[in-house]
């Protein structure tokens, strides 16, 4: 039974899915509401559905945030500026430089879409150059992108908010006819789906886990450090780059100042969250899935209670501190000596 | 008497050339603006006496090997409190200053704890410190307030105070009449925090312990200097000197609103970086970062004065020059290291 329950608590996704519980479980005594499901003229409608459906972009966020963590042992904090610059592209290409509202597009929207993806692409190399390349603390050379990416959105849409009144456009970020799902869940489960196979059936993530943990050691193993850290932040930038379309079709509109606004602390959150160490190494994507589910869920509980999306991210920076504080090594010495207090207080007890 | 010049003295070197440079540009281009009065330069020291500040604490925070990027926040939260208070509770200005200077000292002594005695990455614990103080503002108020001269005089009456140079600086006016330039105490007491903080981290036994922390933590503990103390300490300094800089940059707007000060923490370290402090710690010093405001304050001054430019132009602009300068320090480093 004890070892049962140590097994269960040692496994790296003892946390995030405590804590995934917890706020459902806080949900279930305050306003059981949370949990009813219903369909209207087809769609499944709901708190829970509604949680899975605005998690998507954090969760997308998350994978490739997951990654950035654990080879850099750093965060790239543009991500969320990222994703306003590909939606911006992305709306700006379909829509021709200086127009703000559309109905017809200048070219097939797939091409809009893989260009905003090309965008944070882009992002995402320059940001691993910076790290891996010039050996620039990540979250000082992203700190660039964090205040660049933004200001470059509104460039490139003429210091306007572009409108797509495309009906295709939205399907990405609300429902495809037919389909009772909102479709970001969809687009979220792809690009998990693509990175973890990829990590399974590759030695990708023992690569990285290798030059997370010491990227030293890793080089004279024979493993190219420097190609392993900027392909992370490469795929941390896609992956904001799919985010920020999905975010823009969700609203059928680029709005530089708005779109992905705090959304590098909830991906961070969600790897912290998850279980994954911030500095570095050891890696667990499942764990920061449901961690970003977890985030969306606390968010929407947030709103529900009438917080606004303004004063939401103060729970937030709280939570934070809390799962870093008890992360730390400090913390955790002064835990084993407690219990190692313990221990020898119930012997002596017995003895 | 020759100092040996290295890479750190070329990065304050090519900082200083690089303001003189812009500035002139901006004197030959703008000449019919303006550009060239002796006030421009003092409105961009009047805009920027908060930055200046701000900038101060995040060198010594830097000096240090960490970051503080809370500081935009916290700044938008002081000019909350401060407008709230004075708009919406009433209270007297010259307590609500005093308050507000309190809870920078909090402020910092919770992410100094956090960042020394629990050993968390500065970056995390400050971005913590960022969100948590942009929500507070929005928990305190969410519109936007506005400080006027019915909701409190005395501070009303610091904002607009004039301090008037020599008339001889000046220039005529259209009428012929001659304008002497002025500046606001806002700037005058920036200048001081900024010799201050020059004279701390040249003269005081804290000042010198801050660069050896910096520049090599093992070996300021094994000569036994209380590391996590003296960190704890810097990033007290820069909240506190943040807070004094949200006042100064209040008293220049005279507003508090959610959205404000958005992007702030990336001017303060955009202009301490440009001034030659290391992102790694132990090198630079408040001089540089003042140069680096200047340049900043410049940036903006001529983006504004084009009057066309779009002014994501200027971030823009501050973003670019950070990129070079960090790219230029890691390339100095590399150098370094190949050369061991």
């Amino acid at each position: 039974m004890k070892e049962t329950w140590e097994k269960i608590r040692k496994s790296p996704l003892f946390l995030p899915i405590v804590s995934m519980v917890l706020v459902l479980l806080i949900n279930l005594f305050k306003d059981a509401g949370f949990f009813a499901i219903g369909i209207n003229n087809g769609i499944i409608s709901g708190r829970l559905i509604d949680v899975l459906n605005r998690g998507s972009e954090i969760a997308i966020l998350a994978v490739g945030m997951t990654l950035v963590v654990a080879v850099s042992a750093g965060t790239d904090i543009s991500v969320g500026s990222v994703m306003a610059l590909a939606a911006c592209g992305c709306c700006s290409l379909l829509a021709g430089y200086g127009v703000t509202s559309v109905t017809e597009l200048k070219y097939p929207m797939i091409v809009g879409m893989l260009f905003g993806v090309l965008l944070g692409a882009v992002c995402g190399g320059f940001n691993g150059f910076l790290v891996a390349k010039m050996k620039i603390q990540p979250m000082v050379a992203t700190l660039i992108l964090f205040t660049a990416a933004r200001a470059i959105g509104l460039l490139v849409n003429a210091n306007m908010i572009v409108y797509i009144r495309y009906k295709p456009y939205s399907y990405l970020g609300n429902f495809i006819p037919g389909c009772p799902l909102p479709t970001p869940i969809f687009a979220a489960i792809v690009v998990i789906a693509v990175v973890a196979l990829f990590l399974r059936n590759t030695a990708m993530g023992t690569f990285i886990q290798a030059v997370g943990i010491n990227s030293r050691a890793a080089r004279i193993a024979g493993i190219n450090s420097t190609v392993i850290c900027w392909s992370c932040y490469l795929v941390c930038g896609i992956c904001a780059g799919i985010a920020g379309i999905v975010a823009s079709s969700r609203i059928y509109s680029a709005d530089s100042a708005n779109i992905g606004l705090n959304y590098e602390m909830d991906a961070i959150l969600s790897v912290a969250l998850g279980g994954n160490s911030l500095g570095g190494g050891k890696f667990n994507l499942a764990g920061s899935v449901i961690g970003a589910y977890t985030i969306q869920a606390i968010t929407t509980t947030l709103l529900a209670m009438g917080v606004s999306t303004d004063q939401a991210p103060v729970v937030k920076a709280i939570i934070v501190v809390l799962i870093v504080v008890i992360q730390s090594p400090i913390f955790k010495e002064w835990m084993a000596a407690r219990k190692a207090k313990k221990v020898s207080a119930g012997k002596e007890i017995t003895a | 008497m020759a100092k040996k010049i290295n890479g750190n003295n070329i990065l304050l070197l090519i900082t200083f050339v690089l303001f003189v440079l812009m500035y002139g540009i901006g004197c030959v281009i703008y000449a019919d603006k303006g550009f060239t009065h002796l006030q421009t330069f003092l409105n961009i020291l009047i805009t920027n006496a908060g930055l200046i500040c701000v900038a101060c604490g995040m060198t010594c925070v830097m000096l240090t090997g960490g970051i503080d990027i809370s500081v935009g926040s916290l700044i938008a939260m002081d000019c909350m409190i401060l407008a709230d208070g004075m708009s919406n509770k009433h209270m007297n200005a010259v307590t609500l200053v005093l308050m507000v200077l309190v809870i920078g000292l909090v402020f910092g002594t919770v992410q100094g704890v956090l960042v020394s005695y629990f050993e968390i990455q500065p970056f995390i614990v400050s971005m913590a410190g960022m969100f948590f103080a942009r929500g507070m503002t929005a928990v305190i108020n969410t519109n936007q307030l506005s400080i006027t001269q019915d909701v409190s005089p005395l501070f009303y009456g610091w904002a607009n105070a004039k301090i008037n140079l020599p008339a001889f600086l000046g220039y005529m006016n259209k009428k012929g009449k001659m304008i002497p330039p002025f500046v606001r105490p806002s700037v005058v007491i920036a200048l001081i925090v900024l010799v201050l903080v020059f004279v701390m981290l040249k003269y005081t036994k804290f000042g010198r312990i801050l660069y050896a922390v910096g520049g090599n933590e093992t070996s300021a503990t094994m000569m036994g200097l209380n590391v996590k103390q003296t960190k704890m300490f810097a990033y007290i300094l820069s909240s506190f000197l943040c807070s004094i800089g949200g006042i100064l940059y209040c008293l220049n707007t005279m507003s508090g609103s959610v959205q404000q000060a958005r992007g702030f923490e990336m001017d303060a370290i955009a202009s301490s970086v440009i001034g030659g402090t290391l992102l790694t710690g132990g090198v630079g010093n408040v001089i540089g970062s003042f140069v680096g405001v200047l340049i900043n304050g410049t940036i903006t001054q001529l983006v504004t004065t084009n009057g066309k430019l779009l002014s994501s132009w200027a971030n823009i602009a501050t973003a670019a020059l950070l990129c070079f300068f960090i790219i230029l320090q890691s390339i100095f480093a590399l150098i370094k290291e190949r050369s061991k």
